[in-house]
């Protein structure tokens, strides 16, 4: 029997995916462990998207098992529930590369939308809502409670009332990331989510994402090309190239494979010497 | 089986007219991405067009049949290749790029004023010529029954193959269509490489016209009459055609085409006639949603 | 034609103009032949003939060369007026006007058929309170349910008038055939027994319809919905023995008061009250109901579009892959407005049905979808207020066009102004489109407000992919 805390959140079991004749991911195998930062990277177009969208349920993996593990009784295989239920059931949320906001709605609304689910029993499918039911109205006081608390915390209580769209581009980042923990996540996939942002927002982005993992809810997973980000705040780095594994481990053994450095630079050793002082080795 | 054969031959002949009009519907669609709802007005403008045209040359000028059928195809497909350029310079340019409904909207109001513009300078009575290539070839009998084949029958599909490698040599080999297929994939980046994309798109437009033209003069030799109203129809049913087909692709549409005018004949003879529209709008739902890349139409991966 | 100035010269750049109108009208004349300037007639003998005007081919290119000139000179005066980017000041002015206008207008509506009762009498208002104030009403009521759809959740529905259709053959049936044969002591009340059951209906159609289609996008959607509207319109046209097709169905019920119907008998409306027999006041009480109905549609939309699931259509027009990514079951949220709106659909069908006590396919054409859908993208996708200015500007005008009998005394005759309103309402639909693409209520209201209202503007919002 393995305990909860020793059983991995997130287990990738021979994750394939072909698009016609391209395997975008080939054979992936590899745990996310609870209450970590565990990060996926590799050169561009080296399939990280790709697992992500399999593992929210967008793509339907041409092979292989994902298994979610909420406790030693609740399994959800990932690949067999539709997209919405992996945030609903599943309890897996993520961010998108292209931000995807609701441009159109304000800040608060985006946080509420990602309440829907619960607010819509709330509402007694929208029958009790309608006649304003008081069970209706603490529900959707207590969402709002929460989405004004993330609002706090991402320091952008003064702009509730703006359209999302018109925020700048790290707030819109930081907002993304507050709408999907909105939605209560036990793993939140952040797909670049330090992409474009000054240093000073990505140290902020640091401190966000190191402590929604210290309250020890919600597991990260996270794509990211900025090694600065990756190396200060992942506990376990997963390399992907050309859609397979070459190297797993924590940030220190990643950052000394040859095989991750060659992937990143190819082989020369002039440029190794160059993507080693850009890790901080 | 010589009603079969009849039927193949009427619908093979209804499928190139829906062909021609169904490639301006696919061009338009691929290049900017709008269902140019105003397409099946256009080939009923074209069809009026031809329709006095040849009023034109055979009564007032007195010109034998042949060479006025001519040179009604080339004059109908030059006006309304102005029409639609027109149209499309008004109506949908100053929209693009714009709001995504506008442009239909527009293109709906567009169809309503074609036809209702048509009614008023025309009248609202069906226009009759009189029936020209009468002949038929007989091909098959059965117990009396005769399949023949008509004169104006192998006029319209030999009008049609000749004019479809045309075009077919126009758009794959010419540095207009190279420009056309670049605007398909990426107005901006074309822009960028130094094509024009206004004049691309008005050719296209212009280009779609000229062979919902031929399906206009086509459509007056085989029924001889034609109405305002006449545009609705056959154009969804073009639409629907070019969905078989798969939208954007051009062997596409004239299969689709064919296979919609076969669908319809064959239908007619052995079903129902008065539930023919019912059934090709049933097949344009049932391959929107079954089939919605079409017959050669290439899968879309959805973006995330 | 509008070729915009390159330079910011203060001249006006007459020879350039002078040329570009020169152009517009050779294009024109291009256009008018041979198509405008012959006309083919059927003589006695069933023989087209032609008769040539070339005359008016002229008037059209000397028409379009003044447009043209005119054009250009309007242009060139904006430029130096006005700073193009600015939001233009219709736009502004609605926007601003809206929540004021709100109580106001609705005091007009309610008064409306008392005003024109005073100043028209009796027989003189029928025409403006049916005319105008019913047929305006329908659209307001369908276009508030259509905006469900296509305003607030973002679905392109082209065959929106099929449920329309449901609604008013349901009642059409109902109160012509099972009523009477099952419970005919019900029959004044048939109208309101039927009202929520065409409703229902039509919804339970929007979701049959919907639910293969609803994940098709963009403009895939709005064919599929035109194809469904159209087959609905053939079935009852050539499925006889259901519908009585082209000839339609008549002597439907009119709706009662509350149980007291609207004749000359000792029971009617006008006995019981104490009033002298007239039809008006069944147009009166058939406009408060249509009234009545329309503002449950517009109670709804607006205590919907606080609730969860309105939120949902909203985000769903704006990220429908974001939606997904928050839980949120697309294809149930689509069909709930799908259905939802497919109800109001219903309502307005059976009220129509009443109102005529006749339908035919006839009345269930393309043309009055594309109208309705015109109404809500005219209005300002999702506002409540541009559904009612574009009802009144779309269909008040077409009913204004009846009203030009007058011009026969300049014309002759022969002129049938009639002909001419389709014409103008599709001019109308393109220069509209060209005019306010993005409709006139340009601006989002947010559902929900921490501290201070902002609304958002359009080029924010979303359009919708599906």
């Amino acid at each position: 029997m393995t305990t909860i805390s020793s059983m991995p959140l997130l287990q990738v079991e021979h994750l394939t995916m072909r698009f016609g004749g391209l395997v975008a991911v080939g054979d992936l195998s590899f745990d996310v462990a609870r209450g970590q930062i565990t990060a996926l990277i590799g050169p561009n177009g080296a399939g990280k998207t790709t697992v992500f969208n399999c593992i929210t349920g967008f793509y339907k993996p041409t092979e292989g098992r994902l298994t979610l593990n909420h406790d030693a009784n609740h399994h959800y295989l990932l690949e067999r529930l539709p997209d919405h239920d992996i945030n609903w059931k599943a309890r897996v949320a993520r961010t998108f590369q292209n931000i995807r906001l609701f441009q159109g709605m304000t800040v608060l609304e985006n946080l509420l939308v990602a309440q829907h689910n619960t607010l819509m029993r709330a509402s007694g499918y929208s029958l009790l809502g309608l006649f304003n039911a008081k069970s209706y109205r603490d529900q959707a006081d207590l969402a709002l409670q929460k989405a004004l608390h993330w609002l706090e915390r991402i320091h952008l209580l003064d702009r509730a009332d703006d359209a999302a769209g018109d925020l700048p581009y790290g707030d819109q980042r930081r907002l993304e990331i507050a709408r999907a923990m909105c939605t209560d996540p036990l793993l939140l996939c952040l797909d670049e989510p330090a992409a474009g942002l000054n240093p000073k927002e990505s140290l902020e982005l640091n401190t966000l994402l190191t402590g929604i993992r210290d309250e020890g809810k919600t597991s990260l997973l996270l794509i990211e090309h900025d090694m600065s980000v990756v190396m200060t705040i992942s506990d376990h780095v997963v390399v992907l190239d050309y859609g397979v594994k070459i190297a797993d481990g924590t940030p220190d053994a990643v950052r000394n494979d040859p095989k991750v450095i060659a992937a990143y630079l190819g082989v020369d050793d002039d440029e190794v010497a160059e993507v080693e002082a850009e890790v901080g080795l | 089986m010589a009603i079969f054969i009849q039927q193949l031959i009427n619908g093979l002949t209804l499928g190139s007219i829906y062909g021609l009009i169904a490639i301006g519907y696919t061009m338009v669609f691929g290049i900017i991405g709008m269902v140019n709802f105003a397409h099946g007005d256009v080939f009923m403008v074209s069809a009026f067009v031809a329709l006095l045209l040849f009023m034109i040359f055979t009564t007032l000028l007195h010109w034998a049949l042949v060479p006025a059928l001519l040179v009604v195809l080339v004059l109908a497909m030059a006006i309304t290749g102005l029409w639609n350029w027109t149209i499309e310079r008004t109506a949908y340019r100053p929209l693009r790029g714009s709001f995504r409904l506008a442009p239909l909207i527009s293109a709906i109001g567009m169809s309503i004023l074609l036809s209702n513009l048509i009614q008023v300078i025309q009248g609202p009575r069906n226009k009759p010529v009189p029936p020209m290539f009468t002949q038929v070839i007989p091909i098959y009998e059965e117990n009396g029954y005769v399949a023949g084949i008509g004169y104006k029958q192998i006029v319209i599909m030999v009008v049609t193959a000749v004019l479809l490698a045309l075009f077919w040599y126009l758009v794959q080999k010419t540095p207009l269509g190279r420009a056309q297929r670049a605007c398909e994939q990426d107005q901006k980046m074309a822009a960028l490489l130094g094509i024009d994309v206004d004049r691309t798109i008005s050719l296209t437009f212009v280009m779609g016209a000229a062979l919902a033209a031929v399906a206009g003069v086509m459509y007056i030799m085989y029924y001889g009459v034609v109405n305002f109203a006449d545009g609705f129809v056959p154009g969804v049913k073009a639409f629907t055609a070019a969905v078989l087909g798969g939208i954007g692709s051009l062997p596409g549409a004239v299969i689709g085409g064919l296979l919609i005018g076969l669908i319809e004949t064959m239908w007619s003879a052995y079903f129902s006639i008065d539930y023919k529209d019912v059934a090709a709008f049933s097949l344009l739902a049932i391959t929107l949603v079954f089939l919605p890349t079409g017959l050669l139409g290439r899968p879309e991966v959805e973006k995330v | 034609m509008s070729t915009d100035m390159s330079s910011p010269s203060s001249t006006f750049p007459m020879v350039k103009s002078l040329k570009q109108a020169g152009f517009v009208g050779m294009v024109m004349f291009g256009l008018c032949v041979p198509i405008v300037a012959f006309r083919a007639e059927q003589n006695m003998n069933n023989e087209l003939v032609l008769q040539s005007r070339w005359w008016l081919t002229l008037v059209f290119s000397v028409l379009a060369m003044i447009g043209s000139f005119l054009l250009s000179l309007y242009t060139h005066q904006k430029s130096h007026t006005a700073h193009s980017s600015a939001p233009s000041s219709v736009t502004k002015a609605l926007s601003a006007l809206a929540p004021r206008l709100t109580p106001l207008g609705f005091a007009c509506v309610i008064a409306y058929p008392m005003v024109m009762l005073a100043i028209n009498g009796p027989g003189g208002s029928i025409k403006w309170i049916d005319n105008f104030g019913i047929q305006i009403l329908i659209y307001v009521m369908l276009g508030w349910g259509l905006n469900i759809v296509v305003g607030l959740a973002g679905l392109l529905d082209l065959g929106y008038v099929a449920f329309y259709a449901v609604g008013a053959y349901a009642y059409a049936l109902i109160a012509t055939k099972v009523i009477p044969d099952t419970f005919p002591e019900l029959g004044f009340w048939s109208f309101w027994i039927c009202l929520p059951i065409s409703g229902l209906l039509a919804a339970l159609w929007g979701i049959i319809l919907g639910f293969p289609v609803l994940r098709l996008r963009g403009d895939y959607l709005a064919i599929v919905t035109l194809a469904f509207g159209e087959i609905i319109r053939l079935v009852l046209i050539n499925w006889v023995d259901f519908s009585n097709g082209y000839a339609g169905l008549s002597s439907i019920p009119r709706p009662s008061f509350f149980g007291i119907p609207f004749n000359a008998s000792e029971e009617g409306f006008a006995a019981v009250f104490d009033l002298e027999f007239s039809p008006i006041y069944r147009t009166i009480f058939l406009y408060y109901v249509i009234l009545a109905l329309s503002l449950l549609t517009a109670f709804v939309t607006i205590r919907l579009r606080r609730l969860p699931i309105g939120r949902a259509w909203e985000a769903l027009r704006e990220d429908e892959i974001a939606c997904r990514s928050l839980g949120i079951n697309t294809t149930i949220t689509k069909l709930t407005a799908f259905a939802i709106g497919a109800g109001f659909g219903g309502f307005a069908g059976c009220f129509f049905a009443a109102r005529q006590g006749f339908i035919s396919p006839e009345s269930f054409v393309f043309l009055e979808s594309a109208q309705i859908l015109a109404i809500v993208v005219l209005g300002g996708m999702g506002s409540l207020f541009g559904v009612v200015v574009a009802s009144i500007a779309l269909v008040g005008g077409i009913e204004i066009l009846r009203e030009l009998d007058f011009l026969k005394q300049v014309f002759g005759e022969a002129f049938d102004p009639s002909q001419y309103r389709m014409l103008i309402f599709g001019f109308a639909m393109v220069l509209m489109m060209l005019w306010k693409p993005r409709g006139l209520i340009a601006h989002r209201e947010p559902s929900i407000v921490y501290k201070e209202k902002k609304s958002i503007g359009s080029d924010m919002v979303q359009e919708g992919h599906g």
